[in-house]
C-alpha cells in the first residue's frame, strides 16, 4: 500500500500502462514537458519520449480523430482533453465516429481509444472549466464512461480503460486531484470490475448514489444523518455507462429510499435514468419517490456563486428529509 | 506545365507573389506547375518536366487496364442508379465524370497503403478489390459497411464530411511508429522481425471541394504537417457541393492551401487518368520516403447529380455539364489508345461485355442482399460484454417470442 493523490495515482497508472504495452501512447495539449495543466502526466515524456507522450496541436477534434486513426493501426491511444468544457470541438469525432466504428464495421474494426477528461466544478475557475457533460456521452451507444473517486480506483481504472477493447471516457474529478488515499499497486481486487458500483458505506434506511467528486460529499452527509439516527448507504457508481443497476436495486430493496446526486444538471441527467430504472425494477420496495440532487438548468454559473449551484452536504440531507417524509 | 488550362476561380497574384511562391515550392520539392495535364481532351499526350517520367512507366497493358477500370465503374454507376430507381437501393451517389480521378489515384496506391474514402469513391474501391456488391449494401440499407477494411486496406465510407481526414493522419502516425518500433527491434537483433523489410506504406484520404471547408480538414493538415506524417490528401474538386459551387468554399485553387501548412500542393487535371496516376505515384512515394504529406487537388466535375435525390437543373446550366462532357476521361483515353494502336474495336467490345457482366452480377447480388438480423446490431455495439445491451436483447427475445406462430409480414413478427 502506498499513499498518494488521485493525480499521482493516474500518473502512476499511465506510467504502468506505457511500461506494460509498447503500443500505448498518450496525446493531448501540454501533456509533454509541462506534464499537463494538472501535472497528471508529469515526468512521463522524459521516461517514454515524445513519440509516446505526444504534445499535440491545439485541436480537440484532431486529437480524437488522430487517436481513432492510431487505434485503427493497432495502437492504444490515451487522449487528454484539457478541460470538460473544451471537449465539444471533439464531440463530433467522439459521437459520430469513435462510438460507431465497431458497430458500422459489423464488428470487424475496434477502436480502443481512451479519453481522459478532468471534470466538475468547485475550483473557482472561469467559464468552461467546471462542467459535467457526462450525460451527453452516456446517451451515446458504443461508449463506456467511468469516473474514479479515490486514488486506488484512479490507479487501476485508467489501466483497465486502456485494456478495454471498447472506447472509454474517463471523467476525472478535478477538484479531488489532490485527495490522498491508499493505493494497492500490486493488484486490483477480484471485485474491482471498473464497470461495477461499490458500496462505500453500508446503511439500512436510505441509499445515496453518487460518483466522482460527490462521493466525499455523500459520505459526509451520511455521517451527519447518522447523528439524527438515520443509517445511510452510500454507493459510488464508478461507471456511468454502463450503470450497475443491479447494485443500486439490491441496495434499494434493503433501504426503500433512494437519492441520486451529481453536479450535472438534473434535467436529462444520469439521476433521471437511475430513477426510472429503479422505479421499474423495485417499485414495490420504494417507500418514497427517487429524489434527484443536481445542478440547476442553467449554464454553469460564475465561480463566486458556484457554491449555490453545486450539490453539497445540506442539499443531500434536504433530499433525504424529503425521502423520509413519505 | 500542362498544355491546357481548365477554367477556374483562381486569382492572379502579383509577379512578386509568383516568385515567392515558386521559391517556397522549390524548397518543398513541389513541382512548379499550375495544373498538371498530360492527356488532353483531344487524346494527345503532352509533356511535363516532372510527371512525364512517371507516365513513362505505363505500358499499353496498364493503359488498357485504366480504360477497362473506368468503363467498369461507369457501368456500375449506371446500374446502381437504375437499382435505386427500381427501389432496390435507398439512395445512390453517382461518380460519373470522376472516373479518371479515382482510377488514376487508386491504381497508384500499393497494397500496403491504407485508403480512407468519403462516400463517392466507388472507383477507388474497385482498384482496392472491394466486392462492389458489398459496397452497395450501405445504399440498400442492409449494412453500414459491407466489406472488411482489413482485407483491402480500404476503409469504410464516412458520411460525416471530412471526419475521416484525422483518422488518416492518425493511421499515418501509426505507420511512423511501426517503422520506429521495427527499426528498434532490428537494432536489438531480434529474431524473426520482418520490420524494416516490409514495404514502406502511406495513407491516402479522399475528400471533396465541399468538405475542404470542414474544420477537420484543417486540423488534419496541421497534424500531418507537424508530425511529417506519410499521408496524401486527395481532394476531388468536382465543382459542386450538392448545389453550392466551389467558389463559395474557396477563392483560390484548393491545392494552394497546402502552402499554408508547409507541404506540397498539386492541382492535376482530374479527368486525365495518366496525369492523376503520375501525380499520385509521386505523392505516395514522397510520403512513403518520409518526406511528409502532399495535397492533390484533382480538378474534375460531377457530371451527374449529387445523389439520386438531387436535381441539378435547379442550380446549374446544362451547358456547363455539356462543356465538361467534352473533357470526358474515357473518351480521351479511348482516342489515345486507338491513335497509338494500343486498343482496337475488339478491346472496346470486350470491355463493354465485361461491363454488362458486372451489371448482371450487381443486380443479382443486390436482389439477394437481405436485411440483417437485429441481433447482429446488439452484438456489434460493444466489443466486450455490456449489461444494458444484454438486458435489452433479453427483453427483445422475450417480446419476439410472444409473436411466435403468427404470420410474418405483420411488422412485428420475427
Amino acid at each position: 500500500m502506498t499513499t498518494m493523490t488521485i493525480a499521482k495515482a493516474i500518473n502512476e497508472g499511465l506510467r504502468a500502462t506505457l511500461s506494460n504495452n509498447p503500443k500505448s501512447l498518450l496525446m493531448g495539449e501540454d501533456i509533454g514537458p509541462l506534464g499537463g495543466v494538472y501535472r497528471v502526466t508529469d515526468g512521463l515524456i522524459g521516461e517514454f519520449g515524445a513519440d509516446r507522450v505526444v504534445d499535440t496541436p491545439l485541436a480537440e477534434s484532431g486529437i480524437i480523430g488522430t487517436a481513432i486513426g492510431l487505434a485503427l493501426r493497432g495502437y492504444l491511444p490515451v487522449a487528454e482533453i484539457q478541460f470538460d468544457g473544451f471537449v465539444f470541438p471533439g464531440f463530433n469525432q467522439i459521437t459520430t465516429q469513435l462510438a460507431k466504428i465497431h458497430s458500422r464495421s459489423n464488428g470487424n474494426l475496434t477502436v480502443p481509444v481512451v479519453i481522459r477528461i478532468p471534470y466538475g466544478g468547485g475550483i473557482g475557475s472561469i467559464e468552461h472549466h467546471s462542467e459535467s457533460p457526462e450525460a451527453l456521452f452516456a446517451h451515446t451507444p458504443g461508449l463506456r464512461i467511468i469516473t474514479p473517486s479515490n486514488p486506488h480506483d484512479a490507479y487501476w481504472m485508467i489501466q483497465q480503460a486502456v485494456n478495454c477493447q471498447d472506447p472509454v471516457i474517463v471523467f476525472e474529478p478535478k477538484r479531488r486531484y489532490w485527495l490522498k488515499g491508499e493505493v494497492d499497486t500490486e493488484s486490483a481486487g477480484p471485485a474491482e470490475d471498473p464497470f461495477k458500483a461499490h458500496v462505500v458505506r453500508e446503511g439500512t434506511d436510505a441509499t445515496v448514489v453518487v460518483y466522482g467528486p460527490l462521493v466525499p460529499v455523500a459520505l459526509a452527509a451520511a455521517n451527519a444523518a447518522a447523528e439524527d439516527g438515520r443509517s445511510i448507504e452510500v454507493i459510488d457508481l464508478r461507471s456511468i455507462s454502463p450503470i450497475d443497476f443491479d447494485a443500486i436495486e439490491a441496495s434499494v430493496r434493503k433501504t426503500g429510499r433512494l437519492v441520486v446526486a451529481h453536479e450535472a444538471p438534473t434535467f436529462g441527467g444520469i439521476g433521471g435514468e437511475i430513477a426510472a430504472r429503479i422505479s421499474e425494477r423495485a417499485f414495490l420496495s420504494l417507500e418514497a419517490p427517487v429524489i434527484r440532487v443536481g445542478g440547476f438548468h442553467m449554464p454553469y454559473p460564475v465561480a463566486k456563486i458556484e457554491e449555490d449551484y453545486l450539490p453539497d452536504i445540506d442539499r443531500i440531507l434536504e433530499a433525504l428529509d424529503r425521502a423520509f417524509a413519505y | 506545365m500542362g498544355a491546357t488550362h481548365l477554367p477556374s476561380t483562381e486569382f492572379d497574384g502579383t509577379e512578386l507573389d509568383d516568385q515567392l511562391e515558386a521559391q517556397a515550392e522549390a524548397a518543398l520539392g513541389v513541382p512548379p506547375t499550375e495544373m498538371v495535364q498530360l492527356l488532353g481532351p483531344d487524346g494527345t499526350l503532352g509533356t511535363d518536366s516532372v510527371f512525364s517520367a512517371y507516365a513513362g512507366r505505363l505500358d499499353a497493358e496498364k493503359l488498357r487496364g485504366f480504360y477497362a477500370d473506368m468503363a467498369a465503374i461507369r457501368r456500375f454507376d449506371q446500374e446502381a442508379t437504375a437499382l435505386q430507381r427500381q427501389g432496390q437501393l435507398a439512395l445512390w451517389v453517382p461518380l460519373t465524370g470522376q472516373e479518371a480521378a479515382q482510377i488514376g489515384s487508386g491504381r497508384a496506391s500499393q497494397p500496403q497503403d491504407y485508403i480512407f474514402p468519403t462516400y463517392r469513391e466507388h472507383g477507388v474501391a474497385l482498384t482496392r478489390n472491394v466486392d462492389l456488391a458489398e459496397l452497395l449494401k450501405q445504399f440498400r440499407g442492409v449494412s453500414n459497411g459491407g466489406w472488411n477494411p482489413k482485407d483491402t486496406n480500404f476503409h469504410l465510407y464516412t458520411l460525416v464530411l471530412a471526419a475521416q481526414t484525422p483518422h488518416a493522419v492518425g493511421y499515418a502516425m501509426g505507420i511512423q511508429r511501426d517503422q520506429k518500433l521495427a527499426e528498434a527491434q532490428r537494432l536489438e537483433g531480434a529474431q524473426g522481425v520482418e520490420g524494416s523489410a516490409e514495404p514502406k506504406a502511406a495513407v491516402m484520404v479522399y475528400f471533396g471541394d465541399g468538405a475542404s471547408s470542414e474544420g477537420d480538414v484543417h486540423e488534419s493538415m496541421v497534424f500531418a504537417s507537424s508530425y511529417n506524417a506519410p499521408v496524401v490528401f486527395f481532394c476531388q474538386n468536382n465543382h459542386w457541393a450538392i448545389s453550392v459551387p466551389t467558389a463559395v468554399q474557396t477563392r483560390i485553387p484548393l491545392s494552394n492551401r497546402a502552402k499554408g501548412y508547409g507541404f506540397p500542393g498539386i492541382r492535376v487535371d482530374g479527368n486525365d487518368v495518366i496525369a492523376v496516376h503520375a501525380v499520385t505515384e509521386w505523392a505516395l512515394e514522397h510520403a512513403r520516403q518520409g518526406n511528409g504529406p502532399v495535397l492533390i487537388e484533382a480538378f474534375t466535375y460531377r457530371v451527374g447529380a449529387h445523389t439520386t435525390a438531387d436535381d441539378p437543373t435547379k442550380y446549374r446550366e446544362s451547358s456547363e455539364e455539356a462543356l465538361w462532357r467534352e473533357k470526358d476521361p474515357l473518351d480521351r483515353l479511348e482516342k489515345y489508345l486507338r491513335a497509338e494502336g494500343m486498343a482496337d474495336d475488339a478491346f472496346f467490345a470486350k470491355v463493354a461485355a465485361e461491363g454488362d457482366e458486372l451489371a448482371a452480377y450487381i443486380r443479382k447480388s443486390t436482389y439477394a442482399s437481405d436485411a440483417p438480423d437485429i441481433r447482429t446490431a446488439f452484438a456489434n455495439t460493444y466489443v466486450e460484454a455490456h449489461p444494458l445491451v444484454a438486458e435489452e436483447l433479453a427483453w427483445f427475445e422475450e417480446y419476439s417470442a410472444g409473436f411466435a406462430g403468427e404470420d410474418e409480414g405483420d411488422g412485428a413478427g420475427r
